[in-house]
């Protein structure tokens, strides 16, 4: 791949941008690969990118029912924090959060790494003492966070109503060093590194069957034949239950949807990303213009990749609240993702009671942080058999009743 | 908007009237049970794609809980029916097998 760089983009801005290469490789599948990964989002990408980077093992395919971040990845709101309550979580988010600020130039790529600082509002005494409690935790872990006063929050964000008329901001949890990034490009960019690597990324090619021989997978059957693997990583999100199925064990896992929206572009107006969580919205602005929102969780399970339509309508009801200049606005777009919830709100990057496959889901609605770290501790686990950034996130915690307990630390969908 | 006919009441009501409950015959298991099952009654779910059953409350009408079989993929409703059963009634059944042959669900089908 030629190096992206400021004399390519002169080069080709004097030859009309004529020799531009595809950013990533569209192979014939092999018949064998040493690592099938399940899935192209960010965590199947970033797995396959450090199983080469940090481990040598290129040899690898990641398999994808649709486009590469066709998935969770390419429909989430961006948010990137690493401000949880257990210590687990904040080693893993903020190893995560620590490998978004260097991963542009890890990748050759521009991810758009924006540490614009990400603001959780308090809005209730309650949740005043919730997040103090998260950032006295948070200095414990070495994780930047305060807690700040809503005169500090009007200044971080003028915009914002702090003295509504229902919940008035008592507060907020702050993380200066949070912030957002572009989540197709994270994708295409690991996309664009693993080919570099010489894995093979096949798209449009559904896996619909895993065949086992004495308790270990020896490869999976797709729309485009039977592929053989040595290991096998299955990280598909929303699916993460239904491939499972194939492989004949079950996971606590609900699959539900979770939607956003994102409004006409208008002139910059808020240059931080802003949690409401009492009254459940949460925004910011993409460099586009557009104030990026996000909604709801369904109550019930669905695959439909759409959700219920008065989500919506309480989460603008909640913004406006708070932003009241957005009232006038119009939406531009909405959509949904199918998102994979635990028990504990937290994710599973565990063996599996087949030998040689291990599994990466139950990211639910907040993910997209988590991308790099993910896939540095699951490459890990899956070379090695074990990782200290997912030790505790097996799925054996479930039955030991050791829950990393983030539902309340979270508190809103993402 | 999901609508679902309330087997009690006979009510139709939206999903803003009722309440999720989750998945549905799920066996309780208690003081003496294995960590397995109870690990499988606290967390392990089919969570599928396609035929599902699952419990709702009629919260805003009779207030009783009421069983669905609904299909996750496409959101068509197949029927619902009283709780106190350990399975899904026939009728339930032959109208799923009318529109998705062949399905199964645990140890329904
Ligand atoms: C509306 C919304 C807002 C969100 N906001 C945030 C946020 O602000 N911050 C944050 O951190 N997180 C957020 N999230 C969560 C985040 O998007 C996800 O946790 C994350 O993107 C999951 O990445 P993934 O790679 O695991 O899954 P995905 O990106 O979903 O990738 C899984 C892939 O597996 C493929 N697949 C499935 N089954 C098969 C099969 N049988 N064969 C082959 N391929 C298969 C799918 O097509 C898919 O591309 C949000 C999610 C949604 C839906
Ligand atoms: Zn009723």
């Amino acid at each position: 791949m030629k190096r992206n760089s400021v004399f390519a983009v002169a080069r080709e801005a004097m030859r009309q941008h004529s020799g531009w290469g595809r950013t990533w490789g569209n192979p014939e599948a092999k018949k064998a690969y040493d690592v099938v990964i399940i899935g192209a989002g960010g965590h199947g990408l970033a797995t396959a990118y450090y199983l080469g980077k940090n481990f040598g093992i290129t040899n690898v395919a990641v398999i994808e029912k649709g486009w590469l971040g066709g998935g969770n990845t390419g429909r989430n709101t961006t948010i990137i924090r690493s401000n949880y309550l257990q210590d687990p979580s904040a080693a893993l988010y903020e190893k995560a959060r620590s490998l978004y600020e260097t991963m542009s130039q890890d990748l050759n790529y521009n991810v758009m790494f924006s540490p614009r600082g990400v603001m959780m509002l308090a809005q209730t005494h309650h949740e005043v003492r919730g997040y103090q409690r998260t950032a006295h935790a948070n200095s414990l872990q070495g994780v930047k966070t305060e807690f700040i006063s809503p005169a500090r929050v009007k200044e971080l964000c003028p915009i914002i109503n702090i003295d509504g008329p229902r919940y008035s901001v008592l507060g907020a949890l702050w993380q200066a060093r949070g912030g957002s990034a572009r989540h197709d490009a994270v994708a295409w960019g690991y996309a664009r590194a693993c080919t570099d690597m010489g894995m093979h990324i096949l798209q449009k090619t559904e896996v619909t069957g895993i065949t086992q021989s004495g308790g270990n997978v020896t490869g999976v059957d797709t729309s485009r034949g039977h592929i053989a693997c040595k290991k096998l990583g299955m990280v598909v999100a929303g699916h993460a239950s239904v491939v499972a199925n194939m492989a004949g064990f079950q996971l606590p896992i609900e699959s539900v949807p979770l939607q956003a929206l994102v409004s006409e572009p208008i002139k910059p107006c808020m240059d931080v990303v802003v949690m409401a969580n009492t009254v459940h919205g949460y925004m910011s602005q993409s460099d586009k213009g557009e104030m990026v929102i996000g909604g709801g969780t369904d109550a019930y399970n669905a695959y439909t990749q759409r959700g219920s339509f008065h989500h919506l309508e309480e989460t603008v009801r909640a913004l406006i609240e708070t932003f009241p200049m957005v009232s006038r606005l119009k939406m531009l777009r909405h959509w949904g993702g199918i998102v994979d919830v635990t028990g504990d709100r937290s994710p599973i990057l565990s063996k599996t009671p087949l030998g040689n496959t291990f599994i990466n889901c139950g990211w639910g609605t907040g993910g997209f942080k988590a991308i790099p770290g993910s896939g540095w501790g699951f490459a890990e686990l899956m070379a090695k058999g074990e990782s200290p950034l997912t030790d505790q996130f097996g799925l054996d915690r479930f039955r030991a009743g050791r829950f990393i307990d983030e539902s309340v630390a979270a508190g809103v969908a993402h | 908007m999901l609508i679902l006919n309330c087997p009690y009441c006979g009510c139709y009501k939206d999903e803003t009237e009722l309440s999720a409950g989750g998945e549905a015959h799920l066996k309780r298991f208690g003081p003496g049970a294995s960590d397995a099952e109870f690990e499988g009654y606290l967390f392990g779910r089919v969570n599928p794609k396609g035929v599902h059953f699952e419990r709702w409350r009629c919260a805003s009408g009779c207030g009783k809980w009421f069983h669905a079989a609904r299909c996750t993929a496409t959101l068509e409703v197949f029927g619902t029916y009283k709780a106190q059963t350990l399975k899904p009634p026939q009728a339930i059944k032959d109208a799923i097998s009318a529109k998705r042959p062949g399905w199964t669900w645990r140890d329904f089908s």
